[in-house]
């Protein structure tokens, strides 16, 4: 173990070297002592929060096409679709019937659909349901803006007076565009990203920042992509909460070269994350980060069990119960899990379930 | 705080008391007692992780006993209820890959061991089935014998001490007869099921039929004076409490001070899906490395505490080698008991997987024999 790890107890802020150095070299275990403090100091109360919400995604046409992604189609692909209004109402009726209190509703990025349509979706929405709208990630508002010529700014006011209450922190993937460049070359670039969440920071609402780990990436980027969350959050104080998650590699294209061991250089080395990188990552953000108030784990991606021990090496959020999930179970990914099972996997690891919604403010605390 | 007396106990090579284990498991600082275990690990295997690559095989899922914790035994004539036909069992091996190292050691034509290498032929078969009612103790000898014969150098390791107690039963054979007699025809270690937790009520309430503690540990204790070693095992997270585990382990941490003859410790998590023991759940992940950790601890006398990433899932299974785990078993192809009550686990894992596992943990990878021999 190298000494940083064991002597940090004091829980300042740390520099990015650092950090690199809990990431690169600290015993695992000695990260998470970090992390659980920090997490304790935050929320003293022994609570993990979680919120009922089901992701609903309007479209998977998208010009992106990130080589990590397994959810995207083409325009004229048999298995390509828009959600009609009817299917999206029916969908939010029962996420109300469940006890929902948000939807997540994002999208692939369609070349067909304009402002317009994302306002009057909000819109209708909002005139027919009371939900919180959590929605669109950064490379769509960036995306509505540009066809509409309009700069962030008016693109994120006009939604948020249709009825946009709070941004995703999705399309971050890894801050860094030497990266970018790799697995996601049209998708926007790191400061662009950044700049979407300045903007909606400055118009009062609230975003989350996510992290998608465990592809090309070295350590160094993910410490670039720390910096960057906790230089904005200090400005703004925007970010409700971070949240890492791992390249999940099936029906990819990534993943397709990794499978190969292709000669394409930048996939020949590619590994995806173990249980021990994901917590590793995981404590670090949370001894990073120590500026954004909440650190979900990702059951998604890592099972209940996983999700469970995660609550120790810094998370404090179960995020969402998912009532709907389609993009990492393209990827054949697919953990069945109900409210109930939530509940109970936050009990056995020795904390109070509570429910919340996007501002984490408690909703329900019996269980 | 306590642990830190039981750190130092520890620390200083002493054993801990039943006291302290339940202590440890009802302590919430999974550090330290992680950290704990770690040095544990190190002081019986260094920073060694073992593996090995490894067939499984169950021959039937008829079984008289009909365990509550149990989705994969059937009773006969009941839909699903199979048995596997011995001679598609010998071709399977063999179409697999184990004839590999007899070919090896015959043959010195370099291309043949370099092709077959490929393969990724395995070096044990593990055997374990139910109770068939019309099955005699001559068939399952038999079974033993044929498997030999045409895989000689494939290492069988088969039958918990209940179906050991069963043969004995069913042939009015001693104990020791009965292990004598499948020693002669072949089998050279018992994997360490059927343990499940030696406590009376417990048993009574999840595997009635079972034979009980007292029996399990007889039957072991035979085997290992007859020289077969065996590995042992405990089923948790059902209806047992913390002392029930703790006992278990002492009684067989007291066997092994006599016999020695055990070689790993398996700390198994019950799985609820398609059991019938109400209101059953999965293990959490922070008992699942906690006990890992602490039975690593407890038994200071057995060498290995073996991560079965079955039962674990491959993600908790890394984790327990930072908690004192230093096997992670093997490629286990064709599992069926896990995955008939929902295992969270992978079909097989490869060979590369496995080392890529180890590695990422930041232990060293040792394919190992069915003895603990590094292989290659």
């Amino acid at each position: 173990m190298k000494k940083d790890s064991t002597k940090k107890t004091t829980l300042s802020r740390i520099t990015k070297r650092e950090g690199l150095q809990l990431l690169k070299n600290s015993d695992l275990l000695g990260l998470g002592v970090l992390a659980d403090k920090v997490r304790q100091k935050l929320h003293p109360d022994n609570y993990v929060s979680f919120i009922i919400d089901r992701n609903i995604n309007y479209t998977n046409v998208c010009i992106n096409k990130c080589k990590f992604c397994a959810f995207y189609r083409e325009q004229d692909d048999a298995d390509a679709y828009i959600l009609s209004r009817r299917t999206l109402f029916s969908k939010i009726r029962e996420t109300i019937k469940c006890g929902g209190t948000q939807i997540l509703i994002q999208g692939g990025l369609h070349p067909d659909l304009d402002i317009n349509y994302y306002i009057e979706l909000l819109q209708s929405i909002k005139s027919t349901f009371d939900i919180h709208v959590h929605g669109f990630s950064p490379p769509e508002i960036s995306y509505i803006a540009k066809k509409a010529g309009y700069t962030l700014k008016k693109t994120i006011l006009l939604l948020q007076e249709a009825g946009l209450d709070s941004i995703p922190g999705g399309g971050a993937e890894i801050l860094s565009d030497r990266i970018r460049d790799q697995v996601s070359p049209k998708k926007i670039g790191a400061r662009q990203w950044l700049h979407v969440m300045e903007e909606a920071h400055r118009l009062g609402m609230k975003t989350t920042a996510t992290m998608m780990f465990g592809s090309v990436e070295e350590p160094e980027d993910i410490i670039e992509h720390l910096h960057a969350i906790r230089r904005l959050q200090d400005r703004t104080g925007g970010f409700t909460a971070f949240i890492p998650w791992t390249f999940q590699p099936n029906n990819t294209e990534l993943g397709q070269n990794r499978e190969q061991g292709t000669k394409n250089s930048t996939c020949k080395e590619l590994h995806t994350a173990t249980a021990v990188d994901y917590l590793r990552v995981l404590a670090l953000s949370r001894v990073y980060l120590d500026n954004v108030p909440n650190v979900q784990v990702s059951w998604v991606t890592q099972g209940l069990k996983i999700a469970q021990v995660a609550l120790r090496f810094g998370g404090n959020d179960f995020g969402s119960t998912m009532l709907e999930e389609n993009v990492v179970a393209a990827a054949g990914v697919r953990h069945m899990v109900t409210i109930d099972d939530i509940v109970h996997a936050i009990k056995s690891s020795g904390f109070q379930p509570a429910q919340r919604n996007m501002h984490y403010d408690i909703l329900r605390k019996r269980f | 705080m306590s642990l830190k007396r039981i750190e130092k106990k520890v620390l200083s090579g002493n054993r801990l008391s039943s006291e302290e284990a339940l202590l440890l498991f009802e302590s919430d600082d999974i550090f330290t007692i992680g950290r704990l275990a770690n040095q544990a690990a190190q002081l019986h295997n260094d920073n060694n992780v073992y593996f090995i690559q490894n067939h499984h095989i169950n021959p039937t899922n008829i079984c008289v006993n009909r365990c509550r914790f149990c989705a994969f035994s059937r009773s006969k004539g009941d839909k699903g209820a199979y048995e596997l036909d011995l001679k598609k069992i010998i071709r399977k091996l063999k179409k697999q890959g184990a004839r590999v190292k007899s070919q090896e050691s015959s043959t010195h034509n370099s291309t043949v061991s370099h092709n077959t290498q490929l393969k990724a032929p395995f070096t044990e078969v593990h055997i374990v089935g139910g109770l068939h009612p019309d099955w005699s103790f001559d068939f399952y000898l038999d079974m033993i014998r044929q498997i030999k014969k045409a895989l000689p150098d494939l290492h069988i390791k088969a039958f918990t001490a209940v179906e050991i107690d069963y043969f004995s039963s069913i042939s009015g054979l001693s104990l020791m007869q009965t292990l004598e007699q499948l020693q002669d025809a072949g089998l050279e270690s018992m994997p360490g099921g059927g343990a499940e937790i030696f406590n009376k009520r417990v048993r009574k309430k999840v595997c009635p039929e079972k034979i009980d503690g007292k029996r399990w540990l007889e039957v072991m204790a035979t085997a290992h004076r007859v020289g077969i070693r065996t590995n042992a095992t405990m089923l948790y997270g059902h209806v047992e409490s913390f002392e029930h585990r703790v006992d278990h382990m002492l009684k067989l941490r007291n066997l092994q001070d006599k016999t020695e003859g055990f070689q790993a410790f398996i700390p198994l998590a019950f799985h609820p899906l398609n059991t019938t023991i109400e209101g059953a759940r999965y293990t959490s992940g922070i008992d699942d490395l906690k006990t890992i950790a602490i039975s690593r601890l407890f038994l200071d006398n057995f060498s290995h505490i073996k991560a079965y990433w079955v039962m674990l899932g491959e993600k908790i299974a890394q984790l327990a080698l930072l908690f004192g785990a230093d096997d992670l078993d093997g490629t286990i192809i064709e599992e069926k008991i896990t995955r008939s009550a929902g295992a969270l686990s992978a079909n097989a894992l490869t060979r590369n997987e496995l080392i890529h596992l180890i590695q990422k943990a930041g232990k060293v990878p040792v394919e190992r024999d069915s003895f603990y021999r590094p292989v290659r």
